[in-house]
């Protein structure tokens, strides 16, 4: 029973709680106990490490911010207005708050009121479902849209949308990459013949991406009435980050064992059998690190694409926040900053899972 | 082996219905829900709404603030319009967005829709049926500039220095500047923005240079004593900070944001380079006008009634208030409130009564004049952005396919049935203001001679 626990919670890349288990059934406690130490204390105080010296980094940044302030005010206005500065500031009055690195528990807050926020528009979204149906009934019976809701999306909402759009991107370079990749990886000539088109286009930064795809998709959308922001930014993705995969399922695909080829030969298998029987499967591990690249990279480029498309997400939070430039405006950011990172980390381990689950390598991944 | 194509095969497609699924699912819910409570009690007559989703644009500026007190406080809703408010990153984008149609009609600056119309940069059919502010920009000098530019201002009994400050005093500053081999450059949101115009004629009446446009060159640089670059407003007290440029024309709250972080100092207040000059305007595409006629003219009764409501006594805490959610401004009430509430901000501690800085109402602010809309047109063949020489007449119809003070008219006639406004706010007028002299220079402009406005300025073109 324990030991199909320990395989799930491996499975899902849990790996590290599995110690855990073992200690409470009390397995081989030495061995165990130092292996929590190892992979889970050590982890938490490499954490707790780095909160320190960032409370103590904001705390001398807002004094030396501060102290600025407060000496400006003496030099500009004279000692009276320094004193003033002074108590303002002590006082924690919004109106002259040094503006700088926002500290642990004040991002904290600022996590708590967007929770918060989501709540107030998850009501406010109710309510207006409900403002909005008798209409919305009638426009249904005479065949127009309804109604939906025009309030702003709250930070879950964005994170949903940036989930959404990074799947969507991730699922494009999958169908674009993979194929060609096989294909090229088939034959030299064609390989060598895309390669420098390949290395061209691979360092393309994803601002230049998404101009070019909004280029494209603007002429093709003419017509339809559609926001074509969510478009423009999913395909912006894929292309940013379908290079790894492609790079590396070519070179999965030409590294395939010799032996493979020739045992393929001899049991006289077509072309399609041989791709899906023999060089696919030899080549999964290879198309795997080449997808988790991938997947880790459309998740850094999102941010940067949402910001200049305009389209809802995480990337446009951010940069609305930094235009807002209100008093707690920083310390949001960095809360984005983090579940950005967080997602970043439940990705990769998700890819992981699923890497282990269909290749031979066995080994823990990094 | 073949088990694990398949299974890799079957996770990619778990996931990808997983995606969609969630979406559909979503739908039904939306679908099934039906049971009704009676729609909206309005307080005014609904029109035939051709068009009732609607999304609109605008930047981060307290004079957007009509579309969001409309929105908050259920003006839209009155007239059957369900509407989104949506922030956008620059004027450029704005202007792409409501000429592509992904935007229904937004906030902009009064002189896009002109540009639009007049030849200089993308053209469109854009109208104006509702100007949505007077006043409300201001210019801010970095601190170094700002400590070399006060000895030359003569200063009051208090010590203070007396306002409105003239360029004359930012001339000295240019010089020296110049003479360590350092480029005087500033910040203004966009070509044909009022800033722009704004800046230009403060350091013009002060004889300095701010650089011309031709056909050609589009920079606005051609012999400039200033270089003009485009920041987007929200940027702009960043730039400042970064020392990127030294100062910049810009509305609120960004000239106040300036003075709270204590990196620059507000100079002039629009106000009084200009009295009650006309500011952003709402704007729309002709076709959407078109179709939607209905729709234009209940969207205009709703920003009136919030013009309306905005300068009524007593409301602006409130608009600070809810200005201040980050999906509009999104700035700190401290700073919004300190040009929202009557007040300017100059120096940190020196802070001035200004009742007009933004008038959202009064003064018949809302009424999209021609003689407004002529100014830009002047300024634009002023420096060079309209190249060539045009008769006076073509300034008058040109106008007259932008300015769209019949809509305005409808909608106000429909409100004054309905008694949301008195008959009197809606002014007796042929759509020109009377000729004023109420400038920084004291120049007379008669928008009925639009040619001699422009050939009576010293610096710029002539016809």
């Amino acid at each position: 029973m324990s030991d199909k626990l320990i395989k799930i919670i491996r499975f899902i890349g849990l790996g590290f709680l599995e110690p855990i288990i073992r200690l409470s059934r009390g397995e081989e406690p030495r061995k165990n106990g130092i292996l929590i130490l190892k992979i889970i204390i050590a982890p938490l105080a490499s954490v707790l490490l780095f909160i320190g010296v960032w409370q103590t980094g904001s705390t001398a940044l807002f004094n030396k911010e501060a102290n600025y302030r407060i000496e400006k005010a003496l030099k500009d206005q004279g000692q009276k207005a320094a004193d003033e500065m002074k108590l303002c500031i002590d006082s924690g009055d919004i109106s002259c708050q040094p503006n700088t690195l926002p500290s642990p528990s004040q991002v904290n807050a600022s996590f708590k009121t967007l929770l918060k926020d989501h709540k107030a528009i998850s009501i406010d979204k109710k309510n207006f479902k409900e403002k909005t149906a008798a209409l919305n009934k009638q426009r249904n019976a005479e065949g127009k849209d309804p109604i939906v809701y025009t309030g702003r999306p709250s930070f879950v909402d964005q994170i949903k949308t940036s989930i959404k759009t990074v799947f969507a991107g991730f699922l494009l370079a999958i169908l674009i990459a993979v194929p060609i990749g096989v294909i090229i990886g088939l034959s030299d000539t064609l390989r060598s013949s895309f390669n420098w088109l390949i290395q061209i286009f691979k360092p393309v930064s994803p601002v230049v991406w998404l101009l070019l795809v909004f280029m494209i998709v603007k002429t093709l959308t003419k017509d339809s009435d559609t926001d074509s922001s969510f478009i423009i930014s999913f395909i912006s993705v894929g292309l940013c980050s379908m290079w790894a995969t492609l790079v590396n399922t070519a070179m999965g695909v030409s590294t395939v064992d010799k032996d493979f080829i020739n045992v393929a030969k001899v049991l006289k298998l077509g072309p399609l059998q041989k791709v899906f029987k023999v060089i696919l499967p030899s080549s999964l591990p290879l198309i795997f690190t080449g997808l988790r690249i991938t997947l880790s990279v459309a998740w850094m480029v999102l941010i940067a694409i949402e910001l200049l498309a305009q389209s809802p997400g995480l990337g446009s939070f951010v940069w609305e926040e930094f235009q807002n430039g209100a008093n707690d405006s920083n310390s949001k950011i960095i809360v984005a900053m983090f579940v950005i990172g967080i997602i970043g980390f439940l990705l990769d381990r998700l890819m992981l899972a699923i890497q282990k689950f269909v290749s031979f390598n066995k080994n823990e991944g990094i | 082996m073949k088990s694990k194509v398949f299974k890799a095969l079957t996770i990619v497609v778990v996931i990808f219905l997983g995606a969609c699924g969630g979406k559909e699912s979503k739908k039904e819910v939306e679908g099934t829900e039906t049971e009704a409570t009676e729609v909206s009690d309005s307080k005014t007559k609904q029109l035939e709404i051709e068009k009732p989703q609607l999304t609109f644009g605008f930047i981060k500026l307290t004079d957007m603030a009509p579309l969001a007190i409309a929105k908050e406080k259920g003006f839209f809703e009155d007239e059957g319009l369900f509407v989104s408010v949506e922030a956008q990153s620059n004027w450029k984008n704005i202007l792409d967005r409501v000429i592509d149609g992904q935007l229904d009609g937004s906030h902009m600056l009064a002189g896009q829709p002109i540009a639009a119309g007049a030849g200089f940069g993308r053209q469109a059919e854009l109208v104006t049926p509702f100007s949505m502010d007077l006043n409300g920009n201001g210019i801010t000098v970095s601190n170094d500039v700002w400590s070399k530019m006060k000895p030359n201002i003569p200063t009051s009994e208090d010590g203070k220095p007396i306002h409105p400050i003239k360029a004359d005093a930012l001339k000295p500053v240019i010089a020296s500047y110049k003479s360590s081999g350092k480029a005087f450059k500033m910040g203004m949101v966009f070509p044909v923005s009022t800033h722009n115009y704004e800046i230009r004629y403060w350091l013009a009446s002060a004889g300095i240079n701010p650089g011309m446009y031709t056909k050609d060159n589009i920079q606005g640089q051609i012999d400039a004593e200033v270089l003009l670059s485009v920041t987007p407003p929200p940027q702009m007290p960043a730039t400042l900070e970064a020392g990127t440029i030294y100062g910049y024309c810009v509305g609120e709250p960004w000239n106040q944001q300036a003075v709270f972080k204590g990196i620059g100092v507000p100079v002039i207040t629009n106000y009084d380079i200009w009295k009650n000059n006309p500011e952003k305007v709402f704007v729309m595409t002709k076709k959407f006008v078109e179709e939607n006629p209905n729709t234009a003219i209940a969207v205009t009764k709703a920003l009136i009634r919030a013009g309306k409501w905005l300068d009524a006594p007593g409301n602006r805490a409130e608009a600070v208030n809810i200005l201040s959610m980050p999906q509009y401004v999104g700035a700190d009430e401290a700073v919004l409130a300190n040009s929202m509430t009557g007040t300017f901000e100059f120096e940190k501690g020196d802070k001035r009564s200004m009742p007009d800085f933004n008038v959202f109402y009064r003064y018949n602010a809302t009424y999209p004049f021609y003689s407004d809309g002529v100014w830009f047109l002047t300024q634009m063949r002023r420096w060079g952005q309209i190249p060539e020489a045009k008769t006076a007449d073509w300034y008058g119809t040109k106008i007259k396919d932008i300015y769209r003070p019949d809509i305005w008219k409808k909608a106000a006639e429909l409100l004054v049935a309905e008694g949301q406004i008195p008959a009197s706010d809606i002014p007796e007028t042929d759509g020109y203001k009377l000729a004023t002299t109420e400038f920084i220079d004291g120049k007379n402009y008669d928008a009925k001679d639009p040619i001699g406005y422009i050939n009576s300025f010293k610096i710029g073109n002539k016809d």
